[in-house]
């Protein structure tokens, strides 16, 4: 962007700047540190200027957006022509109360869904199921069957509002749920929008929600992609996630990296499957993590755009919309602090303001409250108010990706791309993603950058405000949520009615047709759908799976 | 020489976040003492069986899940049935501070939330062995 010439008179200015301004001072009043670090361990300059920064060809290297490499962002008016999504991720207790708390979140400005399950249900269990003894409704809503997606959906207008699920192992299951409530509504499949999560490498890496081994659970994976983009063309097959890998303690660099190369490992699959990249490519999308260092999630999203773009097209896409890195975000959960929680909101309010420079598609902020409890209605409340401020009152959206030129944004970018690189290096002379995974790669990785980030905040080298800096001692006077205690009983009920009365020879002929069709290779989303309209429960229809393909114990690493 | 303290971190029921478990477990290693971490997905039964096996002075339990009044009770109570007396159970995970009483009366010694620093849960351990 700048000739070589004029470059090369920067530099010497640079050094002269150093030698009669900086240094001087330096040495008069030294500075807060030794050496300043970003979250990720690199090495932050006292000053960026075009010389740091390595590419030079803004055409090829940044472009506009809408553009090959998308660095700028996906859309040519962002969020000039719409706003991000407000997707509050939420679910506690049983159906009818989540429900309760969407349409108080609709009423509220919100809008876009975003469903959190409870273990059970992230493990394919029923709630009378032994495994899900004191766990119902505790991290999410429990759903064990059609009927009970039913109820959690009740006056939502599915047709107009789009729905995110995290949903991992049994993910293909709880799609059919949602598909048949939206055709027992009278809604056709090819019109519903949303997202399944559906990622299960970083499963085996970070949040640990597995079920099957791998080899099933990929296949599982491509069956949703074929059978999306065929049957449910609005809906998002995966959202392929760096949000648990951050979650479980790893670095921005390692959770760009990690996230990405599964990504590039679904593609392949599916490819070696002999699916049309440019069928399926459209409906990846991506989440991630918004944490506490500002520029550096900022440069996060924008290497993710450009590195994926690439990929993608080394990968045979041709279409533009298979290059697009599009992604959801939700601050850091691990950065709340228990302590004056009060405060949280303000770190919320810094990651969400960060993931919107960085072009995010949707955003979740977390509330103040998440260190202690699932968040009460209030709490809710003051986070999603915090993007409508951000997006309403601040300015920031009014022109598209405005940090960009910027030097330090721009350098920290190319170097977080560059070092995304050497990890698919390692990765691949580990044999694969998958591989890596039974090796205990990217678990030893993320065990060792978390027990250093602990040791810094132990040894008072990273500032936690309220925790090891400016404590009080006062009681935490926060109201916690209490959920409905006959919820778990009300449930277990509705399970017995709906065994006791379903079509018992539909149900076995069904059930008996996914497990023969599990066994071969066919796509298994119609057989499932099948088991979804003749009442077969998760529990049910997961359990045959889980006897087809067995399950999955990880190495125990620390 | 010294008793090594030896401590088994379990992960009880379905719940899969282990951070602060695995940082815990390193933490008490980088302490002298001797740590088996049973990884996720673990019944009471199995957690017991462990404790006995390894011969454990603590067990050290983790859920984020919210479901500890219920899965560390279990743990508690299958440790008084079999009568085992001289280990100390310790906790660690999203607790409300309301059900701390709580746990504490139903012998779970120590209770240690977010933010709590590695030394504390160290310091703690140290003190309350009972061998």
């Amino acid at each position: 962007m700048i000739d070589e010439k004029e470059l090369k008179k920067i530099k010497n200015s640079k050094i002269e700047w150093e030698k009669n301004c900086y240094i001087p001072l330096k040495n008069k009043h030294p500075e807060r540190k030794e050496k300043f670090e970003n979250l990720s361990g690199l090495e932050i300059k006292n000053l960026y200027s075009p010389d740091d920064i390595s590419k030079n060809d803004y055409l090829k290297d940044y472009g506009f957006p809408g553009m090959y490499p998308f660095l700028r962002g996906i859309h040519a008016t962002k969020y000039r022509g719409r706003l991000w999504t407000y997707r509050q991720f939420s679910g506690f207790g049983s159906a009818e109360e989540t429900n309760r708390r969407y349409k108080y979140l609709l009423d509220h400005g919100e809008t876009g869904l975003s469903v959190a399950f409870d273990y059970p249900t992230l493990y394919g269990y029923d709630t009378d199921d032994p495994w899900s003894r004191g766990e119902f409704g505790k991290c999410g809503v429990a759903i064990s069957s059609l009927k009970d997606m039913e109820i959690l959906f009740s006056e939502i207008p599915i047709d107009k509002v789009t729905t995110s699920m995290t949903i991992n192992g049994p993910a293909a299951i709880v799609w059919g749920f949602y598909i048949g409530m939206a055709e027992n509504r009278g809604i056709n499949r090819s019109t519903i929008g949303g997202t399944i999560q559906n990622d299960i490498l970083k499963e085996y890496i970070a949040q640990k929600s597995f079920i099957f081994p791998p080899e099933p659970s990929m296949r599982l994976i491509v069956d949703t992609f074929e059978f999306g983009y065929k049957e449910v063309p609005r809906w998002n097959t995966i959202s392929i996630s760096g949000y648990h890998i951050r979650e479980a303690g790893s670095t921005a660099i390692q959770e760009l990296a990690f996230t990405l190369g599964d990504g590039l490992e679904y593609v392949r699959w599916a490819i070696k499957r002999g699916l049309n990249i440019d069928n399926f490519a459209p409906r990846l999308s991506f989440f991630f993590n918004s944490h506490n260092d500002f520029f550096e999630e900022i440069a996060k999203y924008r290497a993710a755009r450009r590195i994926w773009a690439r990929e993608m097209k080394n990968l045979g896409a041709k279409k533009d919309r298979s290059l697009l890195m599009r992604f959801h975000t939700q601050t850091a959960g691990c950065t709340l602090t228990a302590q004056q929680p009060e405060i949280n909101i303000a770190r919320v309010t810094l990651q969400a303001l960060a993931a919107v420079l960085g072009g995010t598609q949707s955003l979740h902020t977390n509330s103040m409250d998440e260190a202690l409890a699932l968040p009460s209605e209030k709490a809710a409340r003051i986070a999603l108010r915090t993007q409508q401020i951000i997006a309403e009152e601040s300015g920031v959206p009014n022109t598209i990706d405005p940090l960009g030129g910027s030097y330090y944004i721009e350098w920290l970018t190319d170097k977080m791309e560059e070092e995304t690189y050497k990890y698919f290096d390692k990765v691949e002379k580990l044999g694969g993603v998958i591989p890596a995974v039974e090796k205990g790669f990217f678990q030893r990785e993320i065990a060792e950058a978390s027990y250093k980030y602990q040791k810094e905040i132990d040894d008072k080298k990273r500032t936690i405000v309220g925790v090891n800096e400016y404590k009080m001692d006062e009681p935490i006077e926060i109201p916690i949520l209490k959920m409905d205690e006959k919820g778990e009983e009300r449930q277990i009920n509705r399970l017995k009615k709906i065994r006791k009365e379903r079509n018992h020879q539909k149900y076995e002929r069904n059930i008996s047709r996914l497990r023969k069709a599990a066994e071969g290779d066919e796509n298994l989303m119609p057989y499932i759908l099948d088991c979804v309209h003749s009442d077969a429960t998760l529990g049910e229809t997961c359990g045959v799976l889980r006897e087809v393909f067995g399950g999955y114990k990880e190495p125990a690493i620390y | 020489m010294a008793h090594k303290i030896r401590v088994l971190i379990a992960k009880p029921g379905l719940d899969g976040h282990d951070r602060g478990a695995k940082v815990v477990a390193r933490a008490l290693r980088d302490a002298g003492m001797e740590v088996i971490y049973t990884g996720l997905h673990q019944t009471a039964d199995m957690i017991i069986e462990a404790a006995i096996q390894e011969d454990v002075d603590v067990i050290g339990l983790s859920l984020l899940s919210g479901a500890h009044m219920t899965l560390f009770v279990d743990v508690s109570d299958l440790l008084k049935k079999k009568g085992i007396d001289d280990v100390i159970l310790v906790c660690g995970g999203i607790i409300p501070e309301e059900d701390v009483p709580k746990l504490k009366k139903e012998g779970i010694t120590g209770v240690f939330g977010p933010g709590t620093p590695c030394e504390t849960i160290v310091d703690f351990i140290k003190k309350n062995v009972k061998r």
